[in-house]
C-alpha cells in the first residue's frame, strides 16, 4: 500500500538519481546526523585524511567510479555531439524513459515463467528492445506523419513512462520481486558502480567512438543536409539509425551506472558547450568529449572528497558550469567574443567613415594629396566634419583620438586634422573602394546615383582584395587602378549650390 | 466474475473526474505547446521544479503545500525563461536549451536536497508513482457535499486555462502559427509566449501536486498530437485534443482496474494507465485520421493506382477496336503484357470491370461493353488532346509526349477537356495523326 504523504511532491524525482547520489558517499563514515537541526546545512570540511584517499585515488572504489564516468562522459560527449547538430538533443531524454517499460515487461514476462526477473542480462535486453522500438516509433512519427521531431520525442517519452510506471505497478505486486531493484537499474546506482560496469562503459565507449571516427563524414553530412546526403547517395535512413542506436547502447549503458538525468546532461551540456569553441565538426566532437570526461571527473572527485554532494548532481552542474563558461568565453560563437567582434566591427567603421570623410572634403577643395616635405595632407577643421554626418562633437573627438594613435591621423592644436601619409593611402582606397561599389551598383543593379552612397556605405567596410579585384574586371574602364574615380554624387563635402 | 466488483463510485467517479480535469487542463495548453514545436516542455519542468520545492523547503522550514506550489511554479516559469534566454543569447538549438537548463535545475535541486534528505522523512515510491489514487482521501466540505481538495485544485487551474484560452484565442493562434504576422499586427509574441509557458508551469505543478508527474507530462503532448493528425482547423483541434483527453482518462481508470486481472494481478497504477491510453489513442489518430493517418493515406493511394489500372485496360480495348475496326477481344496475358502490371491487381481489376458493367468475357477474351466504350472514348480523347496540346502549345518534343498525356489523361475531367479543345480551335487528328474521338458519340 502506497502511504498518502500528498506534501512530499518534495521529492518528486528524487528516486531519479538518488543512486549517484549516494555514490561515494556511503564509502566513508559521515557525522551522526540525528542531533542536527533539521535547517542545519553546513557542509562537513573534509579532514586530510578523506582528501589524500581522494586524489591520490586510495579507494578502489573512487577509482572505478571516477574511471567509469570518466568514460562515460568521452563517450556521450562524442556521440551528442550529433545528436545536437541533428537537432536531437533531448533523444537520449526520451530514450532513456522509452526503456522502462521493457525492462518491467522482462521482469514480468520472465517471473511468471519461472526464471529469475531480476537477472541483468534479461532486464538488460527487456530494455535494449523496448529502447528500440522507441527509437523506431519516433523514427515513424516523424517520417510518416506531419508532426516535428519534438512532438516525436515527446509522445515517445510521456507513453513509455506511464506505461512502464503501469508494468511496474504489476510486477511490484509480484512475490519475488519487489520493485526496488527495478528501480535501481532504471535510475542509477554508481553506488554499486563495479569494475563490471567500468568495463561495459569502457568497451562501449571505444566501440561508439570508432563507429564515429568510421563514419566521420557520413555522419557529418547527415547533421547539415540531410537531403543532399540523400541525393550523393548515402543510405540516409541506415545512417540516421546507426546515430540512433549509438546513443541507445550508450544511454543503455550510462542509464544503468548513473542515472537519468545525469545520462541526458551527458548528451546534451558538452556538447552544446563544444559549439561553443569551434565551427569545426571534428574539434568540436574532440572539445566535446574533452567537457564530457572533465566534468565526470571533477564532478565525480569532488563528490568523493565532500560526501553530502552527490556525485550524478555534481558531475551535472560542473558541466553546466563548463557550458556557462563556453557560453559567455567561447571563442567562436561566445556571446563575449560575439560582442567584442562586433566592437571592433563598429571602430572599424567609424574609422573608415572620418577617414573618407576627410578625403571627400580634401577632394572638393581641391588638394587631396600629401605635401612632400612633411608626409600629411592640408587642414580639415572639425565643424567641417561634424556637418558630413550625424556625429556629435564628442564621438567625433574619440574617432580622432582613436584614429591618432593608430597613426592615422595628427590633430592641430586650433581644432583642426590632417591626414598622416599613412592615413592619406587608407582613405584614398576606402574612397576608392567605396565609389567603385556605386559604380558597379548603378551599372549592374539599375540603382539611381543619387541611391547608392548608402548601399555603398553599408558594404564597403567588408569588401576583401578579391572582391575588390573582380568589381575592377567588371568595370573594365576602371583600368587605372590608382586614380579615385570621381563621386557618382553630390557628396556632403561639395559646397552647395547656393 | 464480475471484473469491477470492487468498484466503487464514491472512490473510482472521483478517480476519474480528477484524471480527466487533469487531462483537459494540459491538453488545452497542449495544442499551442505542440503548434509552437516546445512539446518537451511539460518534462523539461516537471524535472527541473526541483530546486523550487527545497528552496521553500529551506526558506519555510515546513513541507506545507502552498510554499511548494509558490517555489515550483516560480521555478517552472525560470526553466522557460532561462531556455528562452540561452536559445536567444546563445544562439542554441531550442532542445539543446532546454536539456540544459533542466537537467542543471535538476541537479542543483538534488544537491539542495540531499543536504536535508537524511533528516527529512521521504518516501519517493509515492512521489514518483503519482497519488491520483489518494485523490478521493483528502476531501473538504462545500456546503452539502464532500469534494476531494484535488478536484478543487485542479478545476481551478482548468477553468483558468479555460480562461486564458478564449481569451487570448485570436492572439495564440496568430502566434502560433505565424509569429512575424502576430508581430506586425501588434501582437506582442514573446507576451505570449510568457503566458503561455507560466501557465504550463502553473498547470504542471499544481498537476505534480495533486496527481504525479505521469499524467500531465503525456497530456501535455499527446492529446493535442492526436488531433492535430485529424484537422488543419485550430478550434476542432483544440475540441479533439480535449475529448482525447478525457476519453484517455476514463478508460486509463478502467484499465488500470481491468488489464492486471486478465493475468491475475491487482490493478495498477492509474496514471501510468491514463497516459498508455492516450498513447493507444495517438496511435489510432496516427493510423486512421480521416486526412493524414498511414493506413487512410495508404488505402487513398492503392485505390488511386486501381483506378488509373482500370482505365488504362479500358483505354488498351478502345484502341484494340480502333485498330481492328470489328471489335477486339485480349486475353489476360496479353493485357499483363501491354500493361505491366502484376498477375493479381490485373485480376482484381478486371472483375472489378465486369461488375461495373464495362467489360464482358467470352471464351477468356475481354471485350467492351456499350458502357464501357463510352468511358473509354472519354479516356483516349483527353489522351489525344493533350498528346496535341503538349506539342502545339507547349512545345514538347516527341518522344516525351506519350509519358506526360499518359499521366495527364486521369485527371482530366470534361471542363478541362472543353477547353483543351477550345484552346487548340477544335484539333480533329492528335500528333501521331489519329483521330480524336469526339465528346458525343
Amino acid at each position: 500500500m502506497i502511504a498518502a504523504r500528498p506534501s512530499l511532491v518534495l521529492l518528486l524525482l528524487v528516486t531519479a538519481t538518488l543512486g549517484p547520489s549516494v555514490a561515494i558517499a556511503d564509502e566513508q563514515p559521515t557525522t551522526p546526523t540525528s542531533h542536527r537541526s533539521i535547517t542545519d546545512r553546513t557542509v562537513d570540511w573534509p579532514t586530510w585524511q578523506q582528501w589524500r584517499r581522494v586524489l591520490l585515488l586510495e579507494d578502489y572504489n573512487t577509482r572505478v567510479v571516477l574511471l567509469g564516468t570518466t568514460l562515460l562522459g568521452v563517450a556521450a560527449g562524442a556521440v551528442g555531439n550529433f545528436t545536437l547538430l541533428r537537432k536531437r538533443a533531448l533523444m537520449g531524454d526520451a530514450l532513456s524513459h522509452a526503456t522502462l517499460p521493457g525492462v518491467g515487461l522482462a521482469f514480468v514476462c520472465t517471473t511468471l515463467a519461472g526464471g529469475d526477473g531480476k537477472s541483468l542480462p534479461v532486464l538488460l535486453a527487456g530494455a535494449a528492445i523496448s529502447g528500440v522500438l522507441g527509437l523506431a516509433a519516433i523514427m515513424f512519427i516523424r517520417n510518416a506523419t506531419r508532426l516535428k521531431e519534438d512532438a516525436a520525442l515527446g509522445i515517445v517519452l510521456s507513453v513509455s513512462f506511464g506505461a512502464g510506471i503501469a508494468v511496474l505497478g504489476v510486477a511490484q505486486q509480484m512475490k519475488t520481486g519487489h520493485s526496488a531493484g527495478l528501480e535501481g537499474f532504471i535510475y542509477g546506482k554508481a553506488a554499486s558502480m563495479g569494475v563490471l560496469d567500468a568495463q561495459l562503459i569502457g568497451i562501449t565507449g571505444l566501440i561508439a567512438a570508432i563507429v564515429c571516427m568510421l563514419l566521420f563524414k557520413e555522419l557529418r553530412l547527415l547533421c547539415f543536409d540531410e537531403a543532399f546526403a540523400g541525393s550523393r547517395g548515402y543510405p540516409v535512413v541506415l545512417l540516421d539509425v546507426v546515430l540512433m542506436v549509438l546513443v541507445v547502447t550508450i544511454t543503455l549503458v550510462g542509464l544503468q551506472a548513473v542515472g537519468l538525468i545525469l545520462m541526458v546532461a551527458m548528451l546534451v551540456i558538452p556538447a552544446s558547450a563544444a559549439r561553443f569553441w569551434t565551427e569545426r565538426m571534428a574539434v568540436m566532437a574532440v572539445i566535446s568529449a574533452t567537457i564530457g570526461a572533465l566534468s565526470a571527473l571533477l564532478g565525480a572527485g569532488m563528490s568523493a572528497v565532500f560526501p553530502k554532494l552527490p556525485s550524478g548532481a555534481m558531475i551535472v552542474l560542473v558541466a553546466t558550469a563548463g557550458f556557462l563558461l563556453s557560453m559567455f568565453f567561447g571563442p567562436a560563437r561566445g556571446i563575449v567574443m560575439r560582442a567584442v567582434r562586433q566592437w571592433r566591427m563598429e571602430l572599424k567603421v567609424q574609422r573608415h567613415h572620418l577617414l573618407r570623410a576627410i578625403y571627400e572634403l580634401l577632394e572638393a577643395r581641391g588638394t587631396n594629396q600629401v605635401d612632400g616635405a612633411n608626409g600629411e595632407s592640408p587642414l580639415v577643421r572639425v565643424s567641417e566634419l561634424t556637418a558630413m554626418r550625424s556625429w556629435s562633437s564628442r564621438q567625433l573627438g574619440s574617432y580622432m583620438r582613436r584614429a591618432q594613435s593608430h597613426g592615422l591621423v595628427c590633430r592641430d592644436d586650433s581644432g583642426g586634422v590632417r591626414l598622416t601619409r599613412r592615413g592619406f593611402k587608407e582613405s584614398e582606397k576606402l574612397t576608392y573602394d567605396h565609389r567603385l561599389w556605386e559604380l558597379f551598383l548603378t551599372r549592374y543593379a539599375d540603382i539611381a546615383p543619387s541611391q547608392v552612397d548608402r548601399a555603398a556605405d553599408a558594404i564597403e567596410h567588408v569588401l576583401d582584395a578579391e572582391m575588390i579585384a573582380e568589381l575592377e574586371s567588371l568595370l573594365p574602364q576602371r583600368n587605372d587602378k590608382n586614380v579615385v574615380p570621381p563621386s557618382l554624387h553630390p557628396t556632403f563635402a561639395t559646397p552647395s549650390s547656393e | 466474475m464480475n471484473l469491477l466488483q470492487d468498484w466503487n463510485w464514491s472512490l473510482d467517479g472521483w478517480i476519474i473526474v480528477a484524471g480527466m480535469l487533469c487531462a483537459i487542463a494540459s491538453a488545452l495548453l497542449g495544442n499551442f505547446l505542440v503548434l509552437r514545436k516546445m512539446s518537451m516542455l511539460g518534462d523539461a519542468i516537471s524535472h527541473a521544479v526541483l530546486p523550487g520545492l527545497a528552496a521553500a523547503f529551506f526558506i519555510t522550514g515546513t513541507r506545507d503545500s502552498l510554499p511548494m506550489f509558490v517555489g515550483a511554479a516560480v521555478v517552472g516559469v525560470l526553466t522557460a525563461l532561462f531556455t528562452e534566454w540561452i536559445r536567444g543569447f546563445g544562439k542554441v538549438d531550442e532542445g539543446a536549451a532546454m536539456g540544459v537548463v533542466f537537467t542543471s535545475l535538476f541537479a542543483a535541486g538534488l544537491v539542495m536536497i540531499v543536504q536535508a534528505a537524511d533528516r527529512v522523512d521521504l518516501d519517493p515510491g509515492c512521489v514518483l508513482y503519482g497519488a491520483i489514487e489518494m485523490t478521493p482521501l483528502s476531501t473538504v466540505t462545500i456546503g452539502a457535499f464532500e469534494i476531494p481538495r484535488v478536484v478543487i485544485v485542479l478545476s481551478t487551474v482548468l477553468v483558468v486555462n479555460l480562461l486564458a484560452v478564449l481569451l487570448f484565442y485570436k492572439e495564440f493562434k496568430i502566434a502560433s502559427f505565424d509569429p512575424a504576422l502576430a508581430t506586425t499586427l501588434g501582437i506582442n509574441d514573446s507576451f505570449m509566449h510568457y503566458l503561455l509557458t507560466t501557465l504550463v508551469a502553473v498547470t504542471a505543478v499544481a498537476s505534480f501536486e495533486a496527481v504525479g508527474n505521469i499524467l500531465v507530462v503525456a497530456m501535455f503532448i499527446v492529446p493535442a498530437a492526436a488531433a492535430y493528425l485529424c484537422t488543419d482547423r485550430l478550434g476542432t483541434m483544440i475540441v479533439i485534443s480535449v475529448i482525447v483527453a478525457a476519453l484517455s482518462a476514463v478508460f486509463g481508470h478502467l484499465g488500470a482496474i481491468l488489464a492486471p486481472q486478465l493475468i491475475g494481478y491487482h490493478s495498477t497504477n492509474t496514471a501510468g494507465m491514463m497516459a498508455t491510453m492516450a498513447g493507444l489513442l495517438f496511435v489510432v489518430a496516427a493510423l486512421f485520421a480521416p486526412r493524414y493517418g498511414v493506413v487512410v493515406a495508404f488505402v487513398r493511394r492503392g485505390a488511386l493506382s486501381l483506378r488509373i489500372l482500370a482505365e488504362d485496360v479500358v483505354g488498351l480495348l478502345y484502341r484494340a477496336e480502333e485498330r481492328s475496326r470489328t471489335g477486339a477481344q485480349l486475353n489476360k496475358t496479353s493485357i499483363r503484357q501491354v500493361l505491366v502490371s502484376r498477375p493479381w491487381v490485373t485480376s482484381m481489376v478486371l472483375a472489378l470491370l465486369r461488375r461495373r458493367g464495362d467489360l464482358v468475357i467470352d471464351h477468356g477474351g475481354y471485350s467492351l461493353t456499350d458502357q464501357g466504350r463510352e468511358r473509354a472514348r472519354t479516356l483516349v480523347r483527353s489522351h489525344r488532346l493533350w498528346e496535341q496540346y503538349l506539342v502545339t502549345t507547349v512545345g514538347v518534343v516527341e518522344n516525351r509526349l506519350h509519358p506526360n498525356a499518359e499521366q495527364l489523361e486521369h485527371y482530366t475531367d470534361t471542363s478541362l477537356r472543353t477547353q483543351l479543345d477550345e484552346e487548340m480551335a477544335h484539333p480533329s487528328v492528335d500528333p501521331h495523326g489519329t483521330p480524336i474521338p469526339a465528346e458525343k458519340p
